[in-house]
């Protein structure tokens, strides 16, 4: 690890070339990448905010930055897990840490994030008036949220701490499935499915609603609170929403970052020699 | 202190199938009890038992029919390889120069993928940014570094990446075949500019089939043959016993005249 630090100009680079590699030989270039992910999440915002008979003018930016964050964990899982395979010839041919992979890789998701929260931004100013203001997004006072403030600024140490599982993520899963090549499609196959039971298109008031609000205990909330993606989605998003805040989003993805980088660090130590053979 | 050792290693690769690097495989091989723990990973033993100790100075040739193990030995001792059995110590910069293909982007142009092997070769920004000119002059390809990768012709990459690893100062470095795709001309001008590279290097590996390359830049040889090391000792004699006859008996009197050495006799060795 301490290697890969001492590396951080190559891997910063490499991350940064790969964006760069994109905008080549194109012409708008950078826009495309947040062309694509406006259009996206205005299809979406539109498409679901009638299904569930939700208000545009919040329901909009709440898919918006939910799918933003969603897809920053979905380059990180997908391509972490193809992390090794892919750099076979670097690995092969020259010595440095296999840990220069995974950052490079995960430095190029951030820069992709970077990209996207452009949309966010004009969503944002689109619909200021909307957000500035309490609002609720199921449409009862139960559930009402304070709008936009200053804790604005809590999503940046979120982000932060997502980086941070994104790395070990990135480790962990690129080690196994090195090893045993039939994961990859397990969780390509897999992450659509989670796509659709995290709380991004939809709300998870909308599953209080359902049962008649009885609200703790139920055990269709469940659904959400079992999915440790929830959980880093909405430490981000909240902030952004300037929704209420429930502390124990924070408890879980503090778990998680522990208990992965332990897991990750004890592949690192027996298995890392082991990675040049594997690929 | 710039050095590398191996003691007893040994390098063995197991062979996945596709069957065998699969979970179920794995997890019926487990219920069936047998068979799982029998039917292991078959492997191959690319290396085995090989003891090396190099130090500061040392120019070794590495020589040995295809297949020996000579390029995973370099890898072992560039230590992309850690060995499976056994121990390895590697104390140096290793700069190891195997494909010259590697780790270069068709897509962005050489100035980029100058800057980015060097990167690699563990230099900094800014120490690459002072070389970038000199590698410009040694490759002599003028307008054409600032072009994509993949409108160069092969023998100009092999420039491009020779100019690289020639302008930085390595400890240890680790050279593989493969310099062959470049022109006479430039050939003379890489083999200074290699020459005062290995002088500046502390250690040299060196795996050639090019009596010329070898007798040139090495010193002492090893024969590898079928994973092991077959015979270590000095360049002339290595190489005579690999390949049947003095290797000096038919160096041109140029080259001999470069290494400073008399023109051997013919019939003198290689019975």
């Amino acid at each position: 690890m301490r290697d890969a630090w001492h590396h951080r100009e190559l891997w910063a680079h490499l991350g940064w070339q790969d964006i760069k590699q994109r905008y080549r030989r194109s012409v708008i270039g950078p826009l495309w990448i947040t062309i694509s992910m406006g259009t996206t999440a205005l299809a979406l915002g539109l498409l679901y905010s009638q299904l569930f008979g939700q208000e545009l003018d919040t329901f909009l930016p709440y898919v918006t930055a939910g799918f933003i964050i969603w897809n920053f964990i979905l380059g990180v899982v997908s391509e972490g897990t193809d992390v090794f395979i892919a750099n076979e010839g670097l690995i092969k041919h020259l010595p440095a840490p296999v840990t220069v992979h995974v950052l490079r890789m995960v430095w190029r998701q951030v820069l992709f994030f970077g990209h996207n929260l452009v949309v966010y931004f004009i969503v944002l100013a689109v619909f200021y008036p909307a957000l500035t203001q309490p609002y609720s997004m199921v449409g009862d006072e139960l559930n009402s949220h304070p709008g936009i403030s200053w804790t604005m600024v809590l999503a940046i140490p979120a982000f932060a701490l997502i980086v941070v599982n994104a790395v070990w993520v990135a480790l962990l899963f690129g080690i196994i499935s090195t090893r045993f090549r039939d994961i990859p499609p397990v969780i390509h196959s897999f992450i659509n499915l989670i796509f659709f039971m995290t709380p991004i298109v939809w709300h998870v008031g909308v599953l209080n609603k359902v049962t008649g609000g009885s609200g703790e205990g139920n055990w269709k909330v469940l659904i959400a609170e079992l999915n440790p993606l929830y959980h880093f989605v909405e430490i981000v998003r909240a902030p952004l929403l300037g929704h209420t805040q429930d502390w124990h989003h924070w408890v879980v993805v503090g778990g998680f970052t522990i208990v992965g980088w332990a897991l990750a660090l004890i592949a690192m130590r027996n298995y890392r020699a082991r990675v040049s053979y594997w690929v | 202190m710039v050095g590398i050792d191996v003691w007893n290693a040994s390098v063995d690769f197991p062979i996945f199938d596709a069957k065998s690097r699969s979970l179920k495989k794995l997890a019926l091989g487990k219920v069936g009890g047998k068979i799982g723990s029998e039917g292991r990973v078959p492997i191959i033993e690319a290396l085995h038992d090989i003891n090396i100790s190099l130090r500061h100075g040392d120019r070794v040739g590495l020589v040995g029919h295809n297949g020996a193990g000579k390029s995973t030995l370099l890898r072992l001792l560039a230590g992309i390889y850690e060995p499976t059995r056994g121990s390895s110590r590697i104390v140096g910069k290793v700069a190891p120069v195997f494909d010259l293909g590697v780790g270069m982007d068709p897509e962005i142009s050489g100035f980029e993928n100058i800057m980015i092997r060097g990167l690699f070769l563990g230099m900094s920004r800014k120490e690459m940014e002072k070389r970038v000119d000199d590698i410009a002059e040694f490759t002599e390809l003028g307008d054409y570094l600032s072009m994509p990768l993949r409108t160069y012709s092969t023998g100009m990459r092999v420039r491009l990446a020779l100019g690289v690893v020639t302008s930085i100062d390595p400890e240890i470095l680790l050279l593989d075949e493969g310099i062959g795709a470049v022109d006479a001309a430039f050939l003379e001008k890489a083999r200074d500019r290699l020459n005062d590279l290995v002088k500046r290097s502390g250690i040299l590996v060196f795996a050639s089939h090019s009596d010329d390359f070898l007798v040139e830049l090495c010193t002492t040889a090893i024969w590898m043959d079928e994973g092991q090391v077959k015979m270590h000792g000095s360049l002339r004699d290595v190489v005579t016993s690999y390949k049947g006859r003095d290797p000096y008996e038919h160096l041109s009197e140029a080259t001999l005249e470069r290494i400073g050495q008399p023109r051997v006799l013919s019939g003198n060795g290689g019975e």
